[in-house]
């Protein structure tokens, strides 16, 4: 029997993460985005919480977080902050890409560290010239007579890469795609923040340089060839898992305003939410982020078990939830008329913030591209096993 | 054909038109499968025989016909 239900356990958990946010996050998310920064007193306090490292596993001191409990909390963030939400996106994708690809060395090394907080980490693919077309980065390394690489390049719009002290970084090598963990001191690279974004203006975003980088050959995270097919795939599934979570939330955050404000606003004699138009709005709104919610469990569910169609319906569950994103929050601010235009109500960032959903990890046009050719395939297989049954018939 | 090799032709049917090809095919020389593929192939290999695929597995060889499959996956059992 299928059953949608949370366990106990995990109803106390999303309590939890609730009233984490409420607490550290809700009262705050507007300053923050005003300012375009989150201060490093938050990020400290996530750390001190254990939630910067909590899909690190438990021998080697992270929480060890099961997927849906992560998409929990990933939704909880969502509600709250999208930028704040992007951080532990791109900390979980290095934190994944390490467990799955690292060497022993480099699990040994970083892993405790990311558990902790001690070290931020961010995801180096996008550059100033390829964006979507992520296997023709023009970022590179050489290898030097001692066995050293050197890296050349820029990266662009790197979530959090203020703050971070660790990169995953993509480059070339010998026309190979390769990733390298680079840090933030090594000579050569530098990290310069980004303002004036119309969404997660507080994810302290960044444009990276790296010139003339030297690395070890221990830097190098899997092997040539197997940089975006393997590597980036990993950290981007990861990122898209946890996007699709936070949207569910956004959207959450998009009707639990509309609800409030339709509640208490009176037009031509009776609260908005008695006019049937709203009431249009807020059914797609309740239905939307219902369903959205529902393709991340079953996402969830997957992922838990390693299932290889995960990667498909975390594409299909980031997909609509973004969508549903958009349309939620735009349609929040079409309730709220002029105010939810103004900086009075935070309905005008759930709008700006969704827009960066549909782009982030892989924009929408990326995900209908892969989400047509896999249900094609699948409609090609049903059709060869049904000519096959009715061939034996 | 032995268990291995059907099981990985099963997988292979999910992505191609006709996973009754040549055993030592390159599918992505050939164009047949894409990077997507790729990972789920990772997911099914852990999934379906509870081996581990590392970083150190990490080569073109391992991956690249129905053959190959199989072999990485017997000697990774053993």
């Amino acid at each position: 029997m299928l059953n949608f239900d949370l366990t106990e356990d995990q109803i106390q958990a999303k309590k939890t993460y609730q009233q984490w946010v409420d607490q550290y996050v809700v009262p705050f998310a507007d300053t923050f985005d005003e300012q375009q920064e989150t201060p490093q007193s938050l990020i400290n306090q996530m750390a001190k919480d254990g939630h910067l490292g909590a899909l690190v596993p438990v021998e080697y001191g992270g929480v060890g977080l099961d997927p849906l409990k992560w998409g929990l909390f990933c939704e909880e963030l969502g509600r709250s902050s999208a930028s704040l939400l992007s951080l532990v996106t791109v900390q979980s994708m290095a934190i994944q890409t390490l467990v799955k690809w690292g060497s022993t060395q480099q699990k040994e090394k970083w892993l405790p560290k990311l558990a902790t907080g001690e070290t931020i980490a961010a995801f180096g693919l996008t550059e100033p010239s390829v964006g979507s077309d992520a296997r023709n980065i023009e970022s590179s390394a050489v290898c030097n007579d001692d066995g050293n690489y050197v890296i050349n390049g820029k990266k662009r719009w790197i979530s959090f890469g203020a703050t971070a002290t660790l990169y995953l970084v993509f480059v070339q090598l010998n026309n190979m795609p390769v990733a390298f963990l680079v840090e933030r001191d090594m000579k050569g690279f530098t990290a310069e923040p980004i303002k004036g974004m119309l969404g997660f203006r507080s994810a302290n975003l960044a444009d990276l340089s790296l010139q003339d980088v030297l690395v070890s050959e221990d830097s190098m995270v899997g092997k040539p060839g197997f940089g975006f097919s393997h590597i980036a795939a990993t950290a981007l599934d990861q990122g898209r898992y946890s996007i699709a979570w936070g949207c569910v939330g956004l959207s959450q955050a998009a009707l639990e305003a509309s609800m409030d404000y339709a509640s208490k606003r009176v037009q031509f004699g009776k609260p908005l939410v008695e006019h049937q138009l709203i009431q249009e709005m807020l059914t797609e709104m309740i239905v939307e982020t219902k369903a959205a919610r529902m393709l991340c469990m079953h996402a969830s569910f997957l992922k838990s078990s390693g299932e290889p169609s995960l990667i498909m319906e975390t594409s299909t569950a980031k997909y609509y939830a973004s969508k549903a994103a958009t349309k939620s929050t735009n349609s929040a601010v079409q309730i709220h008329g002029a105010n939810g235009c103004s900086s009075d109500f935070p309905v005008q960032r759930y709008f700006r913030d969704a827009r960066i959903m549909e782009i982030i990890e892989g924009s929408s046009q990326m995900q209908q591209i892969i989400i047509a050719k896999a249900g094609h395939q699948e409609f090609t297989v049903q059709q060869r096993e049904r000519n096959a049954q009715s061939n034996r018939g | 054909m032995n268990e291995i090799e059907t099981k990985v032709r099963s997988f292979l049917g999910k992505y191609v038109s006709d996973p009754e090809v040549d055993g030592d095919l390159d599918l992505f020389s050939a164009g047949l499968v894409n990077s997507l593929y790729a990972m789920q192939l990772v997911l099914f290999i852990e999934q379906e025989y509870g081996i581990q695929v590392t970083n150190e597995d990490l080569d073109y060889e391992n991956f690249k016909s129905v053959q190959a499959i199989v072999q990485f996956i017997t000697l990774k059992q053993k």
